[in-house]
């Protein structure tokens, strides 16, 4: 039990997809205009790399060596279009703003990363706690950095507003401050959680 | 680990898995389709709703006019066209701005609103948020006022700014009243 407690916080700490390994920087980089958007997109991600990475540990010793990498893809990708037909059906103001992204986590290389390099050698139970560890780090991730820009970007914090009406700084909320946001937060996490590197 | 590969358990393999998949996302398509289709039609009875004034039922259809293909609703409220809310879409400051503007029957705006737009946040996109530059279009006689931002010698205020987004939500409303009065004519000659 403590194994797969160490599974799911080494998601969150020592292996953190978005600050230390620096995996899924597209989706991490555009969704995260606000800490709402961060929040749905890293659930998004969380739901298909569970589910996912529980299919394909199943599965795993009947695919053969050579076909495997297409066989994964077309595992995710149903898991993928499954959490789309669901969000357009059921959340479809949250799915406006995610749009583009959704589809898209199909490539993201945390999901498919994972799949190679744990799923497919683990249990289902231990993939399953490696893919909500993984998906928590990255959601916990990425809502920090959308609060972050959101706070000083549009000067609000999960749509609530404090500076009445007034603008905050824009760069935060365009690309650019993506980028200088992302990298100073991923600067104060190794100094917090990753001392010893 | 996994198996030796060989040409009939890849085949094998794949066959099934592929599937298995679509099985699974048939049954998942035929199950949510009713509620995207309702919540699709939600979103358009919303969008008309909010630039027309009360009407029974509408009707999806598409005219050619000034070189392009626009798309309106026509809303009718018992045997009267109450107006027409026209799908409006010009180049913005970031990209394409789409407008959905409510005309009614005796061609005088009713109201606007933004369907999508790529606009600069706080600067462009503030065409679906400004209070000031939003209420200006309700009830707008083209008869009376300029369609042009104050820069062009107009009469509409333009976003601080963002005149560029301003221009392209002129010429959008512009675009769609001459939408209108096309159909009014043709209506008018089919009488």
């Amino acid at each position: 039990m403590s194994n797969r407690m160490k599974l799911i916080s080494g998601g969150l700490v020592k292996n953190n997809p978005t600050f230390v390994l620096l995996l899924g920087m597209c989706p991490t980089l555009a969704t995260t205009t606000s800490a709402i958007n961060g929040l749905s997109m890293g659930l998004a991600t969380l739901f298909v790399l569970v589910l996912s990475n529980m299919a394909i540990s199943a599965i795993a010793p009947a695919v053969p060596d050579k076909v495997h990498i297409p066989v994964y893809i077309v595992v995710i990708a149903t898991f993928v279009t499954l959490l789309q037909l669901l969000m357009q059906a059921f959340t479809p103001a949250i799915y406006e703003t995610l749009g583009l992204f959704i589809p898209l986590i199909v490539v993201n290389c945390i999901v498919l990363g994972r799949a190679e390099a744990f799923a497919s050698k683990n249990g289902v139970l231990d993939s399953a706690c490696d893919g909500i560890g993984v998906g928590l780090g990255f959601t916990l991730s990425l809502t920090v950095l959308g609060l972050v820009r959101e706070i000083l970007g549009a000067g609000s914090i999960f749509g609530w507003s404090f500076l009445g009406g007034r603008d905050g700084m824009l760069a935060f909320v365009l690309a650019p401050g993506a980028f200088i946001c992302l990298g100073y937060l991923m600067v104060l996490f190794n100094k917090l959680f990753n001392k010893e590197k | 680990m996994a198996k030796e590969s060989n040409l009939k358990n890849m085949a094998l393999v794949l066959t099934l898995v592929c599937l298995f998949c679509s099985a699974v996302l048939g049954g998942a398509y035929a199950l949510t389709k009713k509620p995207i289709d309702a919540a699709a039609a939600e979103k358009t009875a919303k969008a008309v709703g909010a630039v027309l004034p009360e009407f029974d039922e509408t009707s999806y259809e598409s005219v050619e006019a000034l070189g392009k293909t626009y798309n309106y609703y026509k809303a009718v409220k018992g045997d009267e066209t109450v107006g027409y809310a026209v799908e409006s879409t010009t180049s913005g400051f970031g990209g394409n701005l789409s407008l959905m503007v409510g005309i009614t029957a005796d061609g005088v705006v009713y109201n606007t609103t933004v369907l999508s737009h790529s606009e600069t946040p706080g600067l462009g996109a503030k065409c679906s948020t400004d209070e000031h530059f939003m209420a200006q279009w309700k009830g707008l006689n083209p008869s009376e006022k300029i369609l042009k931002v104050k820069q062009d010698n107009g009469d509409i205020d333009a976003i601080t700014a963002s005149t560029i987004t301003s221009r392209a939500y002129t010429l959008a409303v512009a675009n769609a009243l001459a939408v209108v009065a096309a159909l009014n004519k043709e209506e008018k000659s089919n009488e």
